[in-house]
């Protein structure tokens, strides 16, 4: 019977010339995921290349400033690759080379994942190509280069919309054509069983570190985490750990672009339905004939018509709330936190900022808010100074 | 009353799939009797997708435009609805998982029976999540298509356990596509297979000449053929007509025993 539900959700939604690639994969880490030399490697990795732990940074202009609860941002921008992706991909890199793979191949909307998957391969000597929708190869110019400098090849996608879930869809054709050799790196906690558990396991660090740090900050949990989701690791990494404890508030950030009323959005809990694609049945944005929806957001990492199927569950329970965000709030954001704090967070991460810039003004003093700033903004600066009407070249 | 079996009855079988609404649904309706006369014994209807994975660039393009042209899936059980009035050989849907799901798997498996289809494929719904379809076409009446790859070794023998209708044997990794050669031991597939069930399997995947259709049928009951066909038609658009009937017949011909 069907495999890595959460509740309705996930599941294995995949061509059979893939069925036996996704069971290799889930024996593979079955095997390697509590084998201490195995997790030796990997912390080590994370710790001594990567840069964890990363920060957990009390907020104080911040938090003087809104009035509210106090403010914590749990750096995964101070990250090596400028963003929580590099933590799967360690984590998946290092699997597939135990699997014998000499090959990987990624995904990429923002283009942060390609980057860690480019940097992983690169370190491992392993070969790479990255799949990344021909809009967002324009819109992320800045990381077609660092990939290609990593010595990544970079496939531009020009089926269907240009954008990530046209690069996931390639990434799945490229993988059936080629499996022996090849691991699929799934970037975000979607796709079929096994990988919405591998990514989540991988990024789960995030809010193992935030217990911690926070334990020994204040002496207790927050009241609230926040985290932007597109497909959403970095939330499922921020919010894993918590889920146990009903006293935190579990908030996801969507992208409504230019809002949930409008056709240009890409808020999937918001304006979606229930659906089975990419490999999950999950909620998606589509049409009354189940077509995918054209979804958008200035975002190009939260530019997906889905939603991890933990997440979806974790909807559908209520243990989590799911929001939208426009572009118009996001770009506020990104420049309130530049402003404010000195910090220049990714287009993605603004999203969160920008509803704990609504929720944490509403919250006591006495209470405490933690952001997952999940990447860095400097890949994003060109495309916001022409939000703007200010135009730079990247 | 036509069932998918009856496609086999005829010598080695030939199975056009043909994207419904590319360029539109009236050559579409042309297509499908001109392929019928012609020596098609069983047609895949496929009922676009925006997102088809599983679909190499000629047949995604196909489903592109389509969309772009309106098809709905309203309007392809029209189209079939249409088709029964003189078109007697067994008619299957191929699309993906969630243009049935979203439909509603039951009002979508009714409306398929009251137009006139026999059976489903769905390229993204493996053995493991069949039962999200699975029961609810054995209550319609309808078959559900399993398809077996090169890769599927030890799961083959519990796929075709279970197979109704046709085993449909991808012939090669990767997705849908016109091939230059074909390196699969196909017959060593069939014969897992019937060593579990006798049932018809059919080659797909890859297939565009009389000479690959001949070899492929001398080791299965049939061969399936898309991209060929869909290129034609995005080569000719509503002139296709007649090169889709002649390219049918030469296959026909080709794998007549």
């Amino acid at each position: 019977m069907s495999n890595g539900r959460f509740g309705i959700h996930g599941g294995q939604y995949i061509p059979e010339t893939l069925m036996n690639a996704v069971i290799e994969l889930e024996q593979a880490y079955d095997r390697y995921k509590d084998d201490p030399e195995f997790n030796r490697e990997l912390t080590e990795l994370l710790n001594e290349y990567a840069g964890r732990p990363s920060r957990l940074y009390y907020a104080r202009r911040m938090t003087e400033d809104l009035g509210g609860a106090k403010v914590y941002l749990k750096r995964e921008d101070l990250n090596h690759t400028g963003a929580h992706k590099i933590n799967n991909v360690l984590g998946q890199v290092l699997l597939a080379r135990r699997m014998g793979k000499t090959r990987v191949i990624a995904e990429t909307g923002a283009g942060q994942h390609g980057v860690a998957t480019a940097t992983a391969a690169a370190l491992m000597g392993m070969e790479c190509v990255v799949y990344m929708g021909r809009e967002d190869t324009i819109r992320q110019a800045l990381n077609v280069y660092r990939m290609r400098l990593l010595g990544a090849e970079v496939r531009p996608v020009d089926s269907g919309t240009g954008t990530l879930k046209d690069a996931v869809s390639e990434t799945f054709r490229e993988w059936t054509n080629r499996i022996d050799d090849t691991h699929y790196v799934l970037g975000s906690v979607m796709g079929p069983h096994p990988f919405p558990t591998i990514v989540r396991d991988f990024q789960a660090v995030i809010s193992r570190e935030i217990k911690q740090q926070m334990l020994e900050k204040e002496g207790r949990l927050p009241d609230a985490v926040l985290a932007c989701v597109g497909g959403g690791s970095n939330a499922i990494g921020a919010f894993y750990h918590f889920i146990e404890d009903e006293s935190v508030r579990l908030i996801g950030c969507e992208a409504a672009g230019r809002g949930i009323d409008s056709w240009e959005t890409a808020a999937t809990i918001a304006t979606g339905k229930l659906g089975i694609f990419h490999g999950m049945k999950s909620y998606f944005c589509q049409d009354e004939y189940g077509q995918i929806a054209p979804v958008y957001s200035i975002s190009a990492g939260l530019d997906y018509p889905g939603i991890g199927p933990e997440h979806a569950w974790l909807h559908d329970t209520g243990r989590a709330e799911y929001v939208p965000v426009t572009d118009e709030e996001a770009v506020r954001a990104f420049e309130y936190l530049s402003r404010t704090e000195g910090i220049i967070p990714a287009i993605e991460s603004a999203h969160a900022v920008a509803h704990a810039m609504k929720l944490v003004p509403t919250m006591g003093r006495d209470q405490i808010v933690v952001i997952n700033i999940s990447g860095r903004g400097d890949k994003d600066c060109a495309a916001i100074a022409r939000y703007r009407g200010e135009d730079i070249h990247d | 009353m036509t069932k998918i079996a009856d496609a086999f009855q005829n010598g080695k079988a030939f199975i056009p799939f043909i994207t419904c609404g590319d360029p539109d649904l009236e050559t579409t309706a042309k297509l499908v009797r001109a392929a019928a006369e012609n020596g098609a014994d069983l047609i895949e209807l496929g009922i676009p997708f925006s997102d088809p994975t599983a679909e190499g660039p000629v047949i995604q393009e196909a489903n592109e435009r389509a969309l772009r042209a309106g098809t709905t899936t309203d309007k392809v059980f029209a189209l079939v609805r249409d088709l029964r009035r003189d078109v007697t050989i067994p008619m299957v849907f191929m699309t993906y998982a969630n243009v049935v799901f979203s439909y509603g798997t039951d009002r979508f498996l009714k409306k398929c029976v009251d137009a006139g289809i026999q059976g489903l494929i769905l390229p993204d719904i493996p053995f493991e999540e069949k039962d999200e379809f699975d029961p609810a076409c054995k209550a319609h009446g309808l078959e559900l298509v399993s398809l077996i790859a090169p890769t599927s070794e030890d799961r083959i023998g519990r796929i075709a356990r279970e197979a109704e209708g046709f085993v449909y044997c991808v012939s090669s990794l990767g997705v849908t596509g016109v091939r230059s050669e074909i390196t699969t031991d196909i017959a060593a597939m069939v014969r897992l297979v019937k060593q579990e069930k006798d049932i018809p399997c059919a080659v797909g995947f890859g297939i565009s000449t009389p000479e690959q259709a001949k070899a492929m049928a001398a080791q299965a009951g049939g061969v399936i053929v898309g991209s060929a066909i869909m290129k034609l038609v995005a080569q000719h658009g509503r002139e296709a007509v007649p090169y889709v009937a002649e390219y049918v017949k030469s296959m026909k011909d080709a794998i007549r025993e």
